[in-house]
């Protein structure tokens, strides 16, 4: 009797989870989106689906150029975390002592000791035009008298690789220190190259940590208007400044609503498509 | 910032301070402003109007039937005052206290519950918006807000008490002339200044040594990609009025189309459009001529960046003021408007000026500085206390007519930061 109850409490704790969470704040912002009004007078729900329309065709700011922008920092960052996160977390997974593993652990984490904003701005101080990276180059004349980082897209990317970093190390970390190092020696056995043992053995059974590092990565970086904000420069306006400004400044919550649920749509078609290409058959061994 | 720097108060407010800083406090309001939406619509599927009657679009004598005389005959004195200012924008000594609101206690016998919660215009309007549209207390006696849409919102929304202005005789005696009655708020009915500046451009003199005078230097190719502007669109859009000879006042939409144009020429020029951190890309040469906020310079100045150098440009120059007003409902408004009679004198002016350094609203304040509290680097500074041929120059921003007037504005000048 009360066995039986159990998988359905379980059940009914994820399933609360997710309508909190996630459905609700998903159909709130749908309806917003769907109101015409204003601030002053209020907003009312008509089912307005035409503001589809008008933010992308009959606006006079380019909301489309700056999803499209959002989009490519975002991937941009997330393949570079990959590339960085990779090495990191395979190097700490299979090459250092099992002693040494937590204080690495805690060295890729303590950034997070620290204020994002703060870390953030930081960067901006370091990478000034006066600052020690610039003049170092200009020092060595690697770098011209006009050089200059911030305000580049290369900054806005950099700086949301460097923010989120972390959340690529360590899902790639969980899912290494999970294979069995047998395996290895298995796949030598079949004569395997060095080569033949990482892709053939060590990357597939690591691609569920890379799906969750990707999940995580860039989700926050498509939709982060802070590092724009603070590394980039006027032509590095992007999608999370828009959707800001919209509700804030511009109190136009349909608008600001309407941006909002375009991100999730993108998103969730970009995931669902990543999903089927490669597969997520083994992302429940992280759970 | 950097080493060795003697730190003085000037410095301090100047890193921390909250005009400069609206970007990181955004995600908090947002999040308590789509709370209340979230509420509101789960309701009744609708998010409530500020205004939904549409009273008073024009501002004005905004709640429109109250007989405020009797309105004010009807409070008394409670002896409790609750101020709601931004940071670093009161005399502090050392141990955090505040002498001029000490000195104020010990006279009235009002006590003062300070708090420095105001970080930005749109986030605080966020926060008090949805309790003042039900009536309820926002906790406080006096709030400072910059003039434009939010003071513009509030006093339309009938949210700000009309002054009792036989309450404040101090006012009426010593404030700025110009004061006695803004173009946002005509007769000062509703608002007392609590800090003006001017919004001009500032240059760095390192890089560009032969300075600039207007505007229209900003067109040189030679600044293309060094220069900085503010990306509130008041900020820039006011900049362009002046820059092509319109009275920000008086302008029209044809005045608003030239303006948009002349950004537009500027723009391929532009680095960046700043809401925080123009300070530190000045003095680090990240950009060479930025729009700037006279207390902001002065600070840089006084912070060890003489090279840093403030210009009233030729076309005009813009000026904004921080405002003290009474919410509708608030519990101390006696009390109140006591503080503001009181903050009118030139001693306590001149003793908030010292430690604040922008514009001060009592030009009689300057003697007192120089005379009793032997400062003259305030006194005598032409962004503390600029000259009268200076102020002439100084036109206050556009004042939006309506939310329609608004939604034009943002609809023209919005493209050229959003780009």
């Amino acid at each position: 009797m009360r066995r039986l109850s159990v998988p359905y409490l379980l059940g009914f704790t994820g399933a609360a989870w997710l309508i909190l969470f996630f459905l609700i704040p998903l159909i709130a912002g749908l309806i917003v989106s769907l109101m015409s009004g204003d601030v002053a007078s209020g907003y009312r729900l008509t089912w307005n689906w035409s503001i589809y329309s008008d933010i992308f065709v009959n606006s006079n700011v380019n909301y489309a150029l700056f999803l499209g922008r959002s989009l490519f920092y975002g991937a941009t960052a997330t393949l570079l975390t990959i590339v960085i996160g990779y090495p990191l977390a395979y190097f700490i997974a299979f090459r250092v002592s099992p002693r040494w593993k937590t204080p690495l652990l805690f060295l890729v984490l303590i950034s997070f000791l620290i204020s994002f904003v703060i870390r953030t701005k930081m960067w901006v101080f370091l990478l000034g035009a006066q600052g020690p990276i610039i003049s170092f180059l200009q020092s060595i004349h690697l770098a011209g008298p006009d050089f200059a980082v911030l305000g580049t897209p290369g900054a806005v990317i950099g700086g949301q690789t460097y923010n989120d970093l972390a959340y690529m190390v360590l899902p790639i970390y969980v899912a290494l220190e999970r294979i069995d190092t047998r395996l290895f020696e298995a796949t030598e056995d079949l004569y395997g190259t060095k080569r033949a043992v990482f892709f053939k053995t060590i990357l597939p059974l690591s691609r569920s940590g890379i799906f969750s590092g990707i999940l995580i990565v860039f989700i926050d970086t498509v939709g982060d208007p802070v590092n724009a904000a603070l590394l980039g420069g006027r032509n590095t306006y992007n999608f999370g400044e828009a959707i800001q400004y919209a509700y804030l400044n511009l109190q136009q919550y349909n608008v600001a609503a309407a941006l909002s649920t375009v991100l999730m749509i993108a998103l969730g078609i970009i995931l669902f498509v990543y999903a089927r290409v490669f597969g997520t058959e083994n992302i429940e061994d992280l759970v | 910032m950097t080493s060795g720097e003697n730190i003085n108060p000037e410095t301090i407010r100047g890193l921390t301070q909250s005009r400069v800083s609206r970007r990181m406090f955004m995600k908090g309001a947002g999040a308590v402003a789509g709370a209340g939406a979230l509420s509101a619509l789960l309701a009744a599927c609708g998010v409530t109007g500020t205004n939904p009657s549409g009273a008073n679009p024009t501002g004005g004598n905004a709640s429109g039937g109250t007989d405020w005389t009797s309105w004010w005959a009807s409070k008394k004195q409670n002896g409790v005052l609750n101020f709601a200012n931004w940071p670093y924008y009161i005399d502090t000594d050392s141990n955090g206290k505040h002498a001029s609101l000490e000195a104020f206690t010990k006279k009235t016998g009002i006590k003062v519950n300070y708090k420095e919660v105001i970080q930005d215009d749109p986030s605080y309007y966020a926060k008090i918006s949805p309790l003042l549209t039900k009536g309820q207390s926002i906790g406080q006696d006096i709030i400072v807000i910059t003039d434009g849409w939010y003071l513009t919102e509030i006093i339309n929304n009938g949210w700000a008490v009309q002054l009792d202005h036989s309450r404040m005789p101090n006012f009426t005696a010593n404030a700025d002339r110009s004061l006695l009655s803004p173009s946002y708020d005509p007769g000062a009915l509703h608002s007392a200044v609590w800090q003006t500046g001017l919004t001009g451009l500032a240059y760095n003199s390192k890089k560009v040594p032969e300075g600039i005078t207007s505007f229209a230097d900003l067109l040189d190719p030679k600044y293309a990609g060094h220069i900085g502007l503010f990306s509130d669109n008041t900020e820039y859009g006011s900049m362009a009025l002046l820059a092509t000879g319109a009275q920000t006042a008086t302008s029209t939409h044809d005045d608003w189309n030239k303006a948009v144009e002349w950004l537009n020429k500027l723009k391929p020029s532009v680095a960046k459009f700043y809401d925080q951190g123009y300070t530190d890309a000045l003095q680090n040469g990240d950009i060479w001529i930025s729009q700037a906020w006279s207390g902001d310079v002065y600070q840089m100045q006084q912070g060890g960046h003489p090279e840093i150098k403030f210009v009233l440009p030729t076309e005009g120059v813009i000026t904004w003021h921080d405002n003290m007003l009474i919410p509708i409902t608030a519990e101390n408004p006696v009390d109140a408007i006591t503080w503001m009679n009181y903050y009118y004198t030139p001693e306590t002016a001149g003793i908030i000026e010292d430690y604040d350094a922008y514009i001060c609203p009592v030009p009689a304040a300057k003697d007192y500085i120089l005379n009793t509290l032997k400062d003259p680097a305030v006194a005598n500074s032409p962004l503390v206390f600029p000259s009268a041929a200076d102020l002439a120059k100084a036109q206050e921003y556009y004042t939006y007519k309506n939310l329609a007037d608004y939604n034009a504005w943002n609809a023209l000048f919005d493209p050229v930061a959003q780009s």
